[in-house]
């Protein structure tokens, strides 16, 4: 594949780098080049996350340039518009976990609470397919990333990336009980949708 | 599961995904690099990561945090010039702290080799500014190679390690945040395990080590002997390299992360020049430079921050009497922010609009709330800075230091209004009570900062009489650049040590005026900060409370539930302090008007109970 970039965003502490890190290794094992990079610092902090992964021979810089992304991925309501918004191109796919952590702008009422259906509507001026997922009997919220990839690895939405890729990812990065539960989250998920 | 520190240690050669942080260090080991020093700072704080995933008995590594930059630099020299091979790391404003030592590294025999990684940050993603350090490798006559890719960060820092010990200079290898933070799959060699000699080889017959007035100008040549010098050993490395483009009138000049950035903007134009990419960055390969120049018409110097590579390359062409005609920054603009694509595109569409096309103006200006960094739930910080608050008039005048605490700055809190660097706080303070009677005058320091630069500001107002209240947050760990152990904590990189507990230093500094509290503890912590501020000379609150973001870390890595997150009951009328005063992001505010609390942010921790003048946030934990 010549070029393939995936923009991912989400709030410190939702455990993007974990998703993040496995699809790059999931696109590795299904032996296309891939390159990306996490964003780091401040932010980490209850504050915008995002991690870049670029797929493709064809590809230099970790960092994806403004609405080029084919897909954007989000952890949360807000900064899946602000994906869509800043990185999607038109005609991409947007797949998103629908929580909600009010930005500060919003708990004050200065801004309004993004809706589903504000998303809905940008997706459709930019004849983006959008998908989002919930589940609501999670233990943990740490685990809605291992949701959100069931939900990438159930509609094919990574060219040539599997099941089996992304399994394999997550056992590269994950032992124990920890790789279990993840694991058959990740396959119930597959199962449900 | 795969174990990153089998890996960095695996005999055989291979290839493994791997961020630049985590790469640089497969190449130490191979180098036989023998002492690692480092102060924690984004972006190179991984670096110690990696090397902390090697189990401690198989690492033939030493490292320590040690406590500020400066020391750190010193260490890893005191290693060198006894004959060990030495790295240094830290982030860009680093270099700063460590100025005073580093500055003297080239006058000097490092017999071991001694290699300096700075992590730059270019966009200012974690730093208090984007300062540009080729600058202090020109004022300390120090090469430097940049790599753009964790894969060139991998063989250029084993390049630095060989030319370093060969030479006995120092190196510096600069990275910058996207080249620190890059993913890729790095191939490396095989690990050959050479006996390590301890034998002390320090001898002033390598010397000499006191630069004092005479000798000081001798060991200024040798240093500059050297720089001309590397220029010769690294030409034939193939540490520069050029690409053909399509259009062979044209070139640009660039290195480092900006090089991969234009190869992206240049992959869709049908006009593109040719490119020279550096890895030398200093001293320049000058021949190259000019065989480049004399062979296009026109040339872009493409350049990340300030225009160095410019001056160097326009006086080259000057002496030379080239004619070419060289471009170099167009207007303030290009000075600032990081070389991304999107802004090498922007850069380069002024110089030549038909490589480059200027990018369409933004689609439709779309306003989204910010997501800024906060405080997490639970954090002490946030308490501590809502009692403060309390005890203080609008008319104070509240000085910020670096830490998490950094960010009470933001709203609703607005505790601390000026900022320069790391430990800056009791000395602005102390300045700031000058012909000052009206507006008394708070300054904030964290624990670990306490340590690196905090304590000779707090000796200077001791000395010095200096009239203002210190609040010392300390929450038992450098918390921002992920958790590192300070003096305080009682365990450093390795092992358990003995605490040296910040109220005893205070103690023993002459500080007279000290009280200390629990940051969950508002009304006392209130209460303290009322009194503190009327009374005259130096006066020192610490406000304690230990970081709950590695607490929680810690109780689910052990399996063990938090306690049960906070509600909101029937009793509130809507008063929106916790909101809007004590705003923890775990309370979130419905259209119509109620308060909720979201259970996925909520620890559990109930400093917010106190707050509700209501009395309406419940808790089924006692």
């Amino acid at each position: 594949m010549k070029r393939f970039d995936i923009y991912i965003i989400g709030v410190g502490g939702q455990g993007i780098g974990l998703l993040s890190e496995t699809l790059l290794r999931a696109v590795d094992h299904s032996g296309q080049r891939a390159i990306g990079a996490d964003t780091h610092g401040l932010a980490q902090r209850g504050g915008m996350v995002s991690s870049h992964l670029r797929i493709g021979n064809d590809v230099h810089s970790v960092l994806i340039m403004k609405h080029s992304a084919e897909l954007v991925i989000a952890l949360e309501r807000h900064e899946a518009l602000r994906g869509m918004v800043n990185y999607l191109r038109e005609g991409g796919t947007l797949a998103y976990y629908d929580t909600v952590w009010q930005p500060l702008e919003v708990r004050l009422r200065r801004a309004k609470e993004v809706k589903k259906d504000d998303i809905e509507r940008e997706a459709r001026n930019r004849n983006s397919k959008v998908l989002s997922v919930l589940k609501e009997d999670l233990k943990d919220p740490r685990m809605q990333n291992v949701v959100l990839m069931g939900t990438i690895a159930h509609n094919n939405l990574i060219p040539g990336v599997s099941v089996e890729h992304y399994e394999r990812a997550l056992s590269d990065l994950l032992g124990g009980e920890l790789l279990e539960e993840n694991l058959e989250l990740f396959r119930s998920v597959l199962k449900q949708e | 599961m795969k174990r990153i520190g089998d890996i960095l240690l695996s005999k055989e050669s291979g290839s493994e995904i791997m961020m630049g942080n985590t790469a640089i260090v497969r190449a130490m080991l191979e180098a036989g690099v023998r002492v690692v020093t480092s102060y924690p700072g984004s972006p190179t704080p991984e670096i110690a990561a990696a090397i902390a995933s090697i189990p401690s008995k198989r690492n033939p590594m030493y490292f320590e945090f040690s406590v500020n930059e400066k020391v750190a630099t010193e260490v890893a020299f005191g290693a060198s010039v006894n004959g060990h091979l030495s790295c240094v790391f830290f982030k860009s404003v680093g270099i700063n702290v460590a100025a005073d030592s580093l500055v003297q590294l080239s006058l000097m025999e490092l017999i071991g080799g001694m290699v300096i990684v700075i992590g730059d940050d270019p966009g200012a993603n974690s730093s208090q500014n984007e300062q540009d350090n080729r600058h202090i490798a020109h004022l300390s006559y120090t090469p430097v190679l940049e790599p753009s890719s964790p894969s060139e960060v991998y063989s250029m820092f084993l390049e630095a390690a060989r030319l370093s010990k060969q030479m006995h200079l120092p190196v510096i290898v600069r990275l910058s945040t996207h080249v620190c933070h890059a993913k890729e799959r790095v191939k490396f060699r095989d690990l050959s395990s050479e006996v390590r000699d301890d034998e002390p080889r320090f001898s002033i017959e390598n010397g000499p080590y006191i630069p004092i007035t005479a000798d000081a100008l001798g060991m200024k040549r040798r240093a500059l002997t050297k720089l001309q010098g590397f220029k010769q050993a690294t030409s034939g490395l193939n540490l520069n390299s050029v690409i053909a483009g399509s259009d062979s009138t044209i070139g640009i000049i660039t290195a480092g992360a900006p090089f991969l950035s234009l190869r992206d903007v240049l992959s869709e134009s049908d006009r593109s020049p040719d490119i020279l990419k550096l890895g030398v960055i200093h001293p320049l390969p000058e021949k190259e430079i000019l065989d480049f120049l004399s062979s296009h018409e026109e040339i872009k110097i493409l350049e990340e921050l300030d225009n160095i590579l410019e001056m160097e390359v326009k006086a080259l062409a000057y002496d030379s009497k080239l004619s070419t005609k060289i471009i170099g920054k167009r207007d303030i603009d290009d000075w600032i922010g990081e070389y991304t694509p999107d802004k090498v595109s922007q850069v380069l569409s002024k110089t030549w609009p038909d490589v480059v096309e200027p990018s369409q103006v933004e689609r439709e200006s779309f306003s989204l709330p910010a997501r800024p960094a906060q405080m997490c739930p639970g954090c002490g910080h946030r308490s501590a800075f809502f009692a403060i608050k309390k005890a203080l008039r609008e008319s104070d005048i509240t000085v910020a230091d670096i830490g998490c605490h950094t960010l009470g700055y933001l709203e609703p809190y607005k505790m601390g209004q000026v900022l320069l660097c790391m430990g800056h706080s009791s000395g602005t303070a102390s300045g700031l009570a000058l012909f000052n009677n009206s507006r008394r005058v708070v300054a904030f320091l964290g624990d670990s900062t306490f340590f690196h630069a905090g304590l000779p500001g707090i000796v200077n107002a001791v000395f010095n009489k200096h009239n203002f209240t210190l609040i010392i947050m300390e929450n038992g760990t450098t918390a921002m650049t992920g958790h590192q152990d300070h003096p305080a904590v009682g365990r450093n990189f390795r092992e358990v040590t003995r605490k040296i507990p910040v109220k005893k230093v205070l103690e023993g500094l002459g500080v007279e005026n000290i009280r200390e509290v629990d940051a969950y503890n508002q009304s006392k912590l209130k209460l303290l900060v009322e009194q503190a501020v009327e009374e005259e000379g130096l006066k020192v609150i610490i406000a304690k409370h230990p970081c709950m973001l590695k607490f929680t870390r810690e109780l689910r890595r052990n399996r063990k539930s938090l306690p049960n997150p906070v509600r909101v009951g029937r009793k509130c009328d809507r008063k929106y302090v916790c909101i809007a005063d004590f705003a923890c992001p775990s309370y979130q505010i419905a259209e119509d008007g109620p308060v909720w609390v979201q259970d996925d942010l909520c620890i559990g921790d109930r400093s917010c109970v106190q707050t509700c003048p209501s009395e309406a946030i419940e808790s089924d934990d006692q």
